[in-house]
């Protein structure tokens, strides 16, 4: 029966995308227009799964038929797994189907290679002309730029998408060299390099002539796959910098290895996903992008990896005591965002209440500040509190031995070794 | 202390506030109209709804407050906390005694009081949006049921107007008994009766042929995707708490699996 297929597709086509950690949706900036359907810019979660990770987008392969042979990837051609093709009907009326009933804001569609690059991302341009062309249809699409496939379908794809990415996949060129032996360096970063000045190109063309196109107007991203390799987070989050300045990237995805291979060069089936250090590199990459951060302050050759048991930016507070005690009722909001535990929502409301009067401790609780956690770097005027001249050390054993966190156990057994 | 009972609706408590100006009324309290609990031993005042008197008062508000910080009163109100009324009234109290803005004051509890409220319900707007789950009817309408904690349906109508321009659609907020229905013209406020456990083979009569289909490949999605040596469930529940669960399709099981 049709509908069993369709739903067998369904099950391996979505389970072999889920690695793929993208599922933002709420940069673009496409209307509904002549009362067609969708819209987006509203960045709705509609569902959160079972590992906590959010559900915005119908996020699938078109096939994971696979010419290429990645060591870290479930779809490479040497893996022993069901396979399965959707049609361009198929993947248009499930992405409609689910637009309707609100379970999604779109589509986000990768592609096993089957035949070679040109061939996958006409079929993947394909669905998404028909989508828009055919079905009216405004709502989010991220599309997979394949490497190696020509300019002419990128720049297709970018004016009918709204994201558009090329996964990097490993932090540098050797560990791509020594897991995907088919794929190139310069395969990755060439469309990135096209893809960035078109969008650019599109966007000033766009403020001299409104009825400019949009061009991918939610910009371009990528991913890294983190653990697989033993690159440091000096090297990840140096090559994630590189995105942000060089390549204008919106967003750089960090996705733990999840093991699902026998092969030597990876870590065996059975080790731990690296979700601590996942979390500290999302925080990183957080300051870096909101706080002002520069990535030097974060990691550095004295400090090439980011600390497990606390995040980067009491990291770099314990690192930098000599920048405190700050005055929250007089300094400036870059100074105040930098505090651990305050983050900028609470600066900005620190800000805005300190007009007022003169803040204290009771003040910053119930702005429902993490005082616990902040206090160790905060001056107030008045002599209540007298902050005691503590080392870094003695701070972080304080902060640690207050706070619950669900991987204390994993540092635990790390520290025992020592 | 005077009790001042209204209808209910925003702009019988605005019309409150006025009339508690009007008439120099001293420690106010609310209750609305349908509301039994009536306080012994004090002075009752009805009000009338009055749009003037209601317009007064925000034409007030809106030129000490920023654009922002008027809207959250609004906010405030759908919350449905309880006290919220004598809360809002506070606030407006001291916005209108303050010769400058006073939405930023933080430290006092009039304000924080209302920023958390309007907080409460943008969240809870924000989460209806995304926890809508349409089923098509055999003659082409969207139907939704929802229960949300906050009266958020007025926030979302232009949301889902704007994206679902080309279908009927209708949200049916059970809690609360009224629903909003988008006529592809217009979004209008409807109150009805719906059956709260309507039964499988009734369903299968009004609902159309495919939607049993696509409900069955939604949970087929959603149970694909989820990476099982990632299982973290108390995240899962931050995100989706277990009250939202009986409308969300995803986590209702398939009774009668083939």
């Amino acid at each position: 029966m049709v509908q069993d297929r369709v739903m067998e597709k369904l099950a391996i086509l979505a389970d072999a995308a889920k690695y793929d950690v993208s599922c933002s949706s709420g940069q673009s900036t496409r209307k509904n227009k002549n009362k067609g359907l969708g819209d987006t810019g509203s960045g709705i979660c509609h569902a959160f799964t079972e590992d906590g990770r959010c559900v915005s987008l119908l996020k699938i392969l078109l096939t994971n038929h696979c010419i290429f042979d990645c060591a870290y990837c479930v779809s490479r051609k040497s893996n022993d797994i069901k396979r399965a093709a959707f049609t361009v009907q198929e993947v248009v009326d499930l992405t409609i189907g689910f637009y309707r009933r609100n379970y999604i804001e779109g589509l986000f569609l990768s592609s096993g290679i089957f035949d070679n690059p040109d061939f996958t991302m006409e079929r993947l341009v394909r669905i998404v002309k028909k989508l828009r062309l055919e079905e009216n249809f405004n709502g989010y699409i991220h599309l997979k730029a394949i490497p190696g496939a020509s300019q002419e379908l990128l720049r297709e794809a970018g004016l009918y998408a709204d994201r558009l990415s090329v996964n990097v996949e490993m932090p540098t060129e050797q560990s791509l060299k020594l897991l995907a032996p088919d794929k190139n360096h310069a395969d990755v970063i060439k469309p990135m390099e096209y893809l960035k000045n078109e969008i650019v190109g599109y966007q000033e063309e766009k403020k001299a002539n409104y009825k400019t196109p949009l061009f991918a107007p939610a910009g371009q991203s990528t991913q890294m796959v983190i653990g697989a390799t033993k690159e440091n987070d000096m090297e990840i989050l140096g090559m994630a910098n590189y995105f942000y300045e060089q390549m204008k990237m919106r967003r750089v995805y960090y996705s733990g290895y999840v093991p699902i291979s026998h092969d030597n060069r990876l870590p065996a089936i059975g080790t731990p996903v690296p979700m601590i250090r996942e979390n500290r590199l999302y925080q990183a990459d957080w300051l870096i992008r909101y706080y002002g951060f520069n990535v030097n302050e974060i990691v550095g050759f004295d400090q090439p990896n980011l600390d497990l048991d606390i995040d980067p930016k009491l990291g770099w507070a314990l690192r930098n005591l000599h920048q405190f005690p700050v005055d929250i009722n007089t300094a400036d909001l870059e100074l105040i965002q930098r505090i651990p535990g305050i983050g900028f929502l609470s600066a900005k409301k620190i800000v805005a209440a300190r007009n007022f009067k003169r803040l204290q401790p009771d003040d910053l609780k119930k702005l429902g500040i993490a005082y616990s956690r902040s206090k160790y770097f905060l001056a107030f005027s008045s002599p209540f509190y007298m902050q005691k001249d503590l080392t870094s050390i003695q701070i972080k054993s304080q902060i640690l031995n207050m706070q619950n966190s669900k991987y204390k156990n994993d540092f635990s057994n790390q520290l025992s070794l020592f | 202390m005077t009790q001042i009972i209204y209808d209910g609706s925003y702009e019988g408590w605005l019309s409150a506030v006025f009339e508690s100006y009007e008439y120099k009324l001293k420690d106010v309290v609310f209750a609305k109209k349908e509301n039994s609990n009536r306080l012994l031993f004090s002075n009752t005042h009805f009000v009338i709804t009055d749009n003037n008197k209601a317009n007064r008062v925000l034409n007030g508000l809106e030129q000490r407050l920023s654009k922002n910080g008027f809207s959250s009163i609004y906010l405030a109100f759908l919350s449905e906390l309880d006290q919220i009324e004598e809360m809002l009234f506070r606030f407006v109290q001291y916005a209108f005694s303050s010769p400058i803005n006073i939405e930023g004051d933080l430290s006092r509890s009039e304000v924080l009081n209302v920023k958390k409220a309007a907080h409460l319900t943008g969240k809870e707007s924000h989460r209806m949006k995304a926890f809508v789950r349409f089923k098509l009817t055999k003659d082409d309408l969207y139907y939704a049921i929802v229960e949300p904690d906050c009266d958020v349906l007025p926030l979302i109508e232009q949301h889902f107007k704007n994206r679902y321009a080309d279908q009927r659609w209708l949200i049916y907020d059970s809690k609360r008994r009224y629903g909003i229905y988008y006529d592809l013209e217009d979004v209008t406020t409807v109150e009805m009766q719906f059956e709260s456990n309507p039964s499988s083979s009734f369903l299968a009569e009004i609902n159309d042929e495919n939607e049993e289909f696509f409900q069955n490949l939604w949970r087929n999605y959603f149970s694909s995707v989820n990476i099982e040596s990632r299982k973290n469930t108390k995240l899962h529940i931050k995100h989706m708490p277990k009250r939202y669960w009986k409308n969300l399709t995803e986590k209702i099981p398939n009774l009668n699996k083939r």
